[in-house]
């Protein structure tokens, strides 16, 4: 098993390299879809964390981990509730409620015209695409006899 | 409005903790110390400046049918104190117990996520919004019943696992069949729109319901998840799960749901009756036979939380006292007792009643507090858990339930006769322990010390002026049962 180079096969591996971006586009595309149609931060999101996941599983961990910062991607995640907070909190200040409205509804049918859920839906779209590609690797680092590595 | 800080002050720390927090764990404990007392603070600002009064926060200032509201009144903010207390003397236990296990802040991170979860379940008044909230504090906790890493804390941690996701599905499906009839998912607006719709349907979403929290509230015959996992996780967690989340995530869900909502109907406080005195008897009847310490604590929780579904099914103010003064008793003596158990397997290394002796020379505090902390399960004067009991013994007598009497009369004995087991093989056996293999330090000693002191300053609780200002706005609420609703919608 050693001597084999980490990962799958080559063609596999170059599909993947041609399709990551893509998918990557289409989870974008879904988070910055919800605020006023189907679509969301969650469900992009996912999709997100698949694409990241694609790459896991065709290059095996260490080529991904070299290609990714993990610490980048771990404080991202964690601070991205952090900024659904404050935005919540930016409402009880200028809104009268916690996470109500605070930017312009604009005009009715117009595309920026839901004011506070775009941003929230690009939060929750970080949080949810990091935490689910996290939660993977964490799994895939486990071993129960040893505990979790740092 | 302070409604909405009681959700946000926990989640906030919970996640600027692993930003501010590489190596070492002093900024994830300075931040959770900071963030549970202050909201030990704000509870008890909001019961005492409550007097009675209901206060409705509408998120993201939407109107109310349409909106989610939270609200506060006398049952929540006494709930919200409780949960305080019990994390804040729990965190300072936590402290140099948890550093056994390494220096890592993501204990911390999880504690916080199980306050959010306790507090949401407290203050929101929709019940969605409330399943939400049940399923945080809970993922929360079977990652802390886990955190030692060994074998079989993932064992007791899957077991908690498969129980808390089934009984999670009947609430959904009572959810669900709750939406389904009314189009609601507010708990005041589920109560008037329950009101007129046949009795048929609050048979079905109550057996679900009970069904679904009486696996959370681990009363006798869903009981089997409750000794594996509070005896398996770090002990001040045990003290968390045993003190508040069982009473969180099923008693006070129970009593929202069945008073306030469901109006009380006459069938479910039967059943009330019948889980809480197979409890008490089953529950307190099993922890004599164990040896491994928390094993005994937990299955005790049984036996006690059976007396608290007694008061509950009497359906009198008196039972009612009753069962709010030994929630909050229970709360106290049972961290207390976790504490004390926690602090035992520092020093000694061991969990097993037959390998411990005699630790009064050498831990002359944790023995002590763990004498008051028993003489107060067991219902003797002038402790608290005497009190508690006493109304409700006094409660099912006046209600002619003579035989649940004699069973909670019973089922204090063989509780006591349990501790008895404790003191006389823990702490107190023939044989003195000549060396500690740990040291039990002083933030482990405080904590003690404060719930050993609150054993017998929660007794003042039964004295006229001081329950007229503190239980009876409580069982207010709670005997006024759908009036909750008007309040809530401001009718």
């Amino acid at each position: 098993m050693t001597d084999k180079p980490a990962g799958m096969t080559l063609i596999i591996k170059t599909v993947c390299r041609l399709l990551v971006g893509l998918i990557l586009l289409y989870g974008i595309y879904i988070i910055l879809h919800g605020h006023l149609s189907p679509g969301g931060g969650f469900g992009g999101g996912v999709v997100l964390a698949l694409g990241l996941l694609a790459v896991l599983l065709a290059y095996g961990r260490e080529e991904t981990l070299k290609w990714l910062r993990l610490g980048l991607l771990k404080d991202l995640e964690h601070a991205s509730p952090l900024v659904f907070l404050l935005i919540g909190l930016a409402g009880t200040a200028w809104g009268g409620a916690f996470l109500a409205n605070i930017l312009s509804k604009g005009r009715l049918f117009a595309l920026l015209s839901s004011g506070l859920i775009l941003p929230l839906n690009v939060v929750i779209g970080l949080k949810v695409g990091l935490s689910l590609f996290l939660v993977v690797l964490a799994m895939a680092e486990f071993d129960l006899d040893k505990g979790a590595e740092e | 409005m302070i409604l909405p800080y009681f959700i946000v002050i926990p989640l906030l720390a919970a996640f600027l903790i692993p930003l501010v927090s590489r190596r070492r764990d002093t900024g994830a404990v300075v931040l959770s110390l900071a963030a549970v007392s202050s909201l030990l603070v704000l509870a008890g600002l909001a019961f005492s400046g409550l007097g009675g009064e209901t206060l409705v926060y509408r998120m993201s200032a939407w109107k109310l049918p349409i909106g989610i509201p939270l609200v506060l009144d006398a049952l929540s903010a006494l709930m919200l104190i409780m949960v305080g207390l019990i994390a804040l003397t729990s965190l300072v236990f936590s402290v140099r117990y948890i550093r056994r296990l390494g220096r890592d802040w993501r204990y911390y991170a999880l504690f916080m996520i199980l306050v959010t979860g306790m507090n949401g379940v407290i203050i929101t008044g929709d019940l969605f919004n409330l399943f939400v909230f049940m399923e945080i504090a809970l993922f929360a906790a079977l990652a802390l019943v886990a955190f030692g890493g060994r074998a079989h804390e993932f064992e007791a941690s899957f077991k908690y696992a498969v129980m808390a996701s089934i009984s999670s599905s009947l609430i959904l499906l009572g959810i669900a069949v709750v939406y389904g009839a009314t189009s609601m998912l507010g708990l005041a607006t589920i109560a008037q729109s329950l009101a007129d719709k046949s009795p048929l349907l609050v048979l079905w979403t109550g057996g679900l319901f009970m069904a679904g929290f009486g696996v959370k509230t681990a009363a006798m015959p869903f009981h089997a998840w409750l000794p594996d996992a509070h005896s398996s996780a770090p002990s001040p967690i045990s003290a968390m799960l045993s003190g508040v989340l069982i009473k969180t995530l099923g008693i006070y869900v129970l009593i929202r749901l069945f008073y306030n909502v469901l109006g009380a109907p006459p069938l479910f406080l039967d059943i009330f009756l019948g889980l809480g005195a197979v409890s008490i008897l089953l529950g307190n009847l099993l922890a004599i036979g164990q040896w491994d310490l928390k094993r005994l604590l937990a299955y005790s929780s049984i036996g006690q939380v059976g007396y608290i579904l007694l008061g509950m099914g009497l359906g009198t103010p008196l039972g009612m006292a009753g069962a709010v003064f030994h929630m909050i008793n229970h709360a106290v003596f049972k961290s207390l007792l976790f504490y004390n158990a926690g602090a035992l397997e520092t020093a000694l290394g061991t969990r097993d009643l037959r390998q411990m002796g005699n630790v009064t020379r050498l831990l002359p505090i944790t023995s002590g507090t763990s004498m008051i902390a028993s003489l107060s399960i067991s219902g003797i004067p002038p402790f608290n858990g005497f009190f508690s009991k006493l109304m409700i013994i006094i409660a099912a007598v006046q209600a002619g339930q003579s035989v649940l009497a004699l069973v909670a009369v019973v089922g204090s004995l063989v509780s006591m006769a349990a501790y008895l087991k404790v003191q006389r093989y823990g702490l107190r056996g023939g044989r003195p322990v000549e060396k500690l293999v740990g040291e039990v330090d002083v933030a482990m000693k405080a904590a003690m010390v404060i719930l050993a002191v609150l054993c017998l300053a929660t007794s003042l609780l039964v004295v006229p002026a001081v329950r007229e200002a503190t239980l009876d706005p409580v069982v207010k609420v709670i005997m006024d049962k759908t009036q909750y609703a008007l309040t809530v919608l401001g009718k």
